[in-house]
């Protein structure tokens, strides 16, 4: 039946062209569509994800983690007292604007941080150190931004908000969701950049001591701070993520998109395979006659839509991974995580199977008395 | 020689009411061991919806049908593929081999069909063929093959697991003379030698002389005409 199967693809090498091309096309689509989407997710909410904090202090109610407003920086000493607490730390993030050389203005986000903390800092520096930030006025930001923010190397001098900076750093695939990229500074250089008073912060991060539990924690500050609000890291990047990806409308979009290709793709795959199987239903009718049962020939079909789905996958995946490695030097991110890869492998076998559904019922539906008319 | 197929009353109606179709009337007919039993009439007389009856490929509306002995009409449609399976072999007018697999390959499904392993399903197609004389053709996809090779091997399929009773469907009429006389010696063969019942529908007025009895079939009732010597068999 393997051979049956295997030979009736591989003998007709032209449909077997057409049925994966359409199988490769269907999957890149939803890959991509999906990858944009797990992109979009990523980037609402890295800087958060990568804070390093369990717990993040914050102005009540904002809608995500660059909406914040200031907050007293005494909160940062009772915050302190609480079993628990290993640190807490200032820490800012805000819109201010960059001076481009022509003498234009570009949005950024200061991202201010304690530069003896793990918290709240840069991560994947390719040039540059977290050290470097202890000068005055100093700046890292990320490499996908230098053309958009007119800087070339470290070293060159830039503006924000009227004072001079000097570019001491860069990162690797800090995006930003917003067109507004993130800038990293010490946090005292946050502190002037925004016009911060000195005993205010945006956020104040908490580290917990080891094995100390987020949520009874947080119940505790609680109890202890007033006039602010208190999420674990979690609850801030879902709460980040589903402002931006959500609510914005832009993440819906991309999800459409991810669905509307998963339709597609089913579209794609089920006509191919059904066209696939519509070629051999003479043959199909030639073994129903011999005394072939139904079970037989859906395995044959099924067979075809696995090895189909298996062959085209390996391409897509491929394709798929170019795709999303070149994306980390352009705007969008597309993710293409382990996890996607092989349930992608799962869902091409899902969609020719459940595509060779249609095929099954048309072969095994046929007359077997077909076989009879010359 | 015993019928292996018995046929008694038997009608098969397309449709219902006024559209109905009578494409068989009250066929009543046997078939023996042994017997190369031609049927002949012009097309839409109802001679490929007899042989699909004989066939268990279609059920009769009425009458009754033995196979071997066993009833088919009234049986359950899930029954109707072992029975197939294990006492006929066809052939088929298109010769209906399937191009993706050599002559080879092409017998070997018929056998790993009916349940033989891969090993006995290779010896006895080997077997089969070279009883065609395909065997030096093995190899050879249906498309390299000559139509008078290609029901040769198609003829080594319907033999495999040795059904005994051989359904033809005109397999003479997309043949030259030599490659038809050919595959009719095949088949008288088989039923002289073998005391297989083979049924052959055809046009072709070549064979006749290898039939050792003719039934004629018209507006879906049957004439059985007496074959004269000239019967190979």
């Amino acid at each position: 039946m393997t051979t049956l199967a295997w030979k009736n693809l591989f003998h007709d090498k032209v449909r077997l062209s057409v049925t994966l091309i359409g199988i490769v096309f269907a999957l890149v689509l939803i890959v991509v569509q999906f990858g944009l989407f797990l992109g979009f997710l990523e980037t609402s909410s890295n800087v958060v994800k990568q804070s390093g904090a369990d717990l993040w202090i914050s102005a009540p109610k904002i809608p995500h983690v660059n909406g914040g407003a200031p907050i007293p920086e005494k909160k940062r000493y009772k915050a302190m007292t609480i079993d628990g607490v290993e640190k807490v730390e200032r820490y800012v993030l805000n819109f201010v604007n960059w001076k481009l050389p022509s003498g234009a203005q570009e949005a950024v986000q200061i991202t201010g941080f304690d530069l003896n903390s793990s918290m709240g800092g840069p991560w994947n520096i390719v040039q540059g150190s977290v050290d470097a930030l202890r000068g005055e006025d100093t700046v890292i930001i990320d490499e996908l931004y230098k053309e958009k923010l007119g800087v070339e190397k470290i070293g060159d001098s830039v503006e924000i908000m009227g004072r001079r900076a000097r570019v001491v750093g860069f990162t690797s695939g800090i995006r930003s969701f917003t067109t507004s990229p993130y800038v990293y500074t010490s946090f005292k250089n946050a502190q002037n950049y925004t016009g911060l008073n000195e005993d205010q912060a945006f956020f104040l991060l908490v580290k917990l001591i080891p094995g100390a539990n987020p949520e009874t924690v947080k119940s505790e500050l609680e109890k202890v701070l007033t006039g602010v609000e208190v999420l674990t890291n979690e609850e801030m990047w879902r709460k980040t993520q589903g402002y931006w990806v959500f609510s914005t409308g832009a993440g819906i979009t991309t999800l459409m998109g991810a669905v509307l290709g998963l339709l597609v793709g089913i579209v794609v795959v089920a006509q191919t395979i059904y066209s696939a199987t519509v070629d051999h239903i003479r043959e199909f009718g030639t073994l129903k006659a011999m005394g072939a049962r139904n079970g037989y020939i859906y395995r044959i079909i099924i067979e075809q839509a696995v090895i189909s789905a298996t062959l085209g996958y390996v391409v897509a995946i491929v394709i798929g991974w170019f795709v999303a490695r070149s994306s980390e030097n352009g705007n969008a991110l597309i993710l293409l995580p382990p996890e996607m890869a092989i349930g992608t492998l799962g869902l091409a076998i899902l969609m020719c199977i459940f595509a060779s559904i249609l095929s099954i019922r048309k072969a095994t539906s046929i007359d077997p008395a077909l076989v009879f008319k010359g | 020689m015993e019928a292996l197929i018995s046929i008694r009353n038997v009608s098969k109606i397309y449709g219902i009411g006024s559209s109905a179709v009578h494409a068989v009337r009250d066929i009543t007919l046997d078939v023996l061991g042994g017997e190369v039993l031609l049927m002949c009439g012009p097309s839409g007389s109802g001679k490929t919806t007899l042989l699909s009856i004989m066939g268990a490929i279609l059920q009769a509306s009425s009458g009754s049908v033995k196979l071997l002995g066993q009833e088919i009409v009234g049986i359950r449609e899930s029954k109707l593929p072992d029975i197939r399976l294990n006492n006929i072999g066809f052939i088929f007018q298109g010769f209906n081999l399937f191009p993706a697999l050599t002559a080879l390959e092409n017998v070997e499904v018929a056998l790993t069909l009916k349940g033989f392993s891969k090993k006995e399903s290779r010896s006895q197609a080997m077997e089969l063929l070279e009883q065609v004389g395909m065997l030096d053709r093995r190899k050879h996809h249906p498309a390299d093959l000559s139509g008078g090779q290609k029901q040769r091997v198609a003829i080594a399929r319907a033999l495999a697991g040795d059904p005994r009773i051989i359904l033809a469907d005109e397999p003479t009429a997309a043949l030259d003379s030599v490659s038809g006389r050919m595959v009719m010696e095949v088949l008288s063969t088989l039923a002289r030698d073998r005391g297989r019942a083979v049924v052959v529908v055809t046009h072709d007025a070549r064979v006749m002389s290898y039939g050792t009895r003719m039934v004629h079939i018209s507006d879906g009732l049957l004439e059985e005409t007496e074959m004269e010597k000239g019967m190979n068999a």
